[in-house]
């Protein structure tokens, strides 16, 4: 049994290996479609969301077939929920990723006019990076990888409060393109969430190593080593 | 935490083979407790010292401590009648016998007991009740037990169990002969005895350990290998050992 079991178990990480990589692959494409003003790219990824949610359902079916079946306990039985729960926040990724491309549309009309564009470069590889880094800690079980996730959620913290500022700002100069800055925020508001939603999963990466549920501890106490 | 049953330093040997190493296991009053591990991992063997019905095989011997409420009932001098009417013992197989339904369970109370006819009803009436056999046998008290599914003998069994008024129920893989509804049966009835009894229970079902038991107890040639809350063992255990049994990896 405990064969079929780990066959079961390699197919699932295959499965949010796969949804993972679509998912962040949707982010990229969401902010590189806002910073070249390009419509169409953002439908794309708009389109694109309903394979997602589709893989997210395929999971969540291919978890409770196990759970029925095989009756996981210790390691096994973390290791399905924690790909049950991360599989929840893949899916909420791919979402952020249309709420930014949704954005782009209006984005584009004011792009021309605005005298200080925002840029999104470093805050969408930081999220992106703590979002890889948080999934590799999945697929190879590694609790400082995800500890380390963990720590770097406050750079993006405040790369966001950054950008309120500079929005904040660049309202004031420039009050017509207020829906413009506006927009932008919501895309720093999602990339924060983003890293928020890395953090998540590095957090149920050490339940799924230790046993310890972390979630709600303070920053220090969350280390398992 | 109060302790019904504590081993110390218990060993067992079969001839000159030892089949237990230093056992320490402290078993707490009103829990029901599993003991779970591969076959020949010594849990049945530990679980008869503690009514002594080991005492039936021959060539065997026994050292340590088994303490029962502080008492070692190895000492000799130990009455092992009232010792087995405190720790009642459930086996693998439904053992009921040959006899009524009614004088399977009236069997304890008149070897333990001095009861008048009513008295004696009553108490049988009761102890069927607390095994959730009266409403299936009420009709048919007089008829014989053998007569009776698998699963009723098995409550039969437990019913006889608890009118000799235990303190501590010893069950040795009670469900592995009987199908999943009457086993879920028995479950049920083991839950409903928790608190009003100390039980032991050694199964191979490691989700009925999972289901039903307080805290598990996982042996390993002879030796305890990790006692812990049933939900600890089962979601997070301490020992590599205990974890490669418990999710099929053991070699």
């Amino acid at each position: 049994m405990e064969v079929h079991l780990n066959k079961a178990i390699e197919q699932l990480g295959n499965m949010l290996a796969q949804v993972a990589s679509k998912a962040e692959g949707a982010v990229l494409g969401a902010v590189s479609a806002a910073a070249h003003a390009s419509v169409k790219s953002a439908r794309d990824i708009i389109a694109g969301d309903r394979a997602i949610d589709e893989a997210e359902v395929a999971i969540e079916e291919e978890c409770l077939k196990i759970l029925a079946l095989h009756q996981p306990v210790a390691s096994d039985l973390r290791r399905v929920i924690t790909v049950l729960k991360v599989n929840g926040e893949i899916e909420r990724v791919g979402d952020l990723a249309v709420n930014i491309a949704e954005r782009v549309e209006d984005i584009a009309a004011h792009q021309a006019q605005a005298t200080r564009p925002l840029d999104f470069a470093v805050m969408v590889d930081k999220a992106c990076l703590m979002l890889r880094h948080a999934l590799d800690a999945l697929a190879y079980g590694d609790a400082n990888l995800a500890e380390s996730v963990i720590d770097s959620d406050e750079e993006v913290d405040q790369l966001h409060r950054d950008m309120y500022s500079q929005v904040r700002q660049a309202m004031l100069d420039c009050p017509e393109l207020a829906s413009y800055y506006l927009n932008g925020l919501t895309i720093s508001r999602c990339l924060e969430r983003i890293a928020d939603i890395a953090t998540n999963i590095a957090e149920d990466v050490v339940y799924m190593e230790s046993g310890r549920i972390v979630r709600h501890l303070h920053e220090g106490e969350k280390h398992v080593h | 935490m109060s302790v019904k049953i504590e081993t110390r330093k218990l060993n067992f040997f079969y001839g000159a083979h030892q089949a237990l190493f230093d056992n320490d296991l402290a078993i707490e009053s009103g829990k029901i407790t599993a003991i779970i591990g591969p076959s020949g991992c010594g849990k049945s063997t530990h679980l008869r010292i503690y009514n002594r019905i080991f005492e039936m095989y021959r060539g065997q011997r026994t050292t340590g401590e088994v303490l029962l409420d502080g008492q070692n009932i190895l000492d000799p001098h130990v009455d092992v009648l009232e010792l087995r009417r405190r720790v009642g013992m459930i086996f693998q197989k439904p053992t009921p016998f040959p006899m009524s339904v009614f004088d399977n369970v009236a069997y304890p109370l008149r070897l333990h007991f001095k009861v008048g006819r009513r008295e004696l009803a009553e108490r049988v009436e009761q102890a069927l009740r607390g095994a959730s056999l009266w409403d299936d046998v009420k009709d048919k008290l007089h008829t014989s037990g053998l007569a009776l599914s698998g699963g009723q003998q098995q409550r039969l069994c437990i019913a006889r169990a608890i009118a000799a008024e235990p303190e501590v129920l010893l069950m040795d893989e009670p469900t592995s002969a009987i199908d999943p509804v009457a086993t879920l049966r028995i479950e049920e009835l083991m839950a409903s005895l928790r608190g009003r009894y100390t039980i032991v229970i050694v199964t191979h079902n490691m989700q009925q350990a999972a289901r039903i038991s307080d805290v598990t107890a996982f042996f390993y040639k002879g030796h305890i290998v990790e006692v812990d809350e049933t939900k600890k063992i089962f979601t997070n255990p301490s020992c590599k050992q205990t974890e490669d049994y418990i999710t099929g990896r053991f070699s």
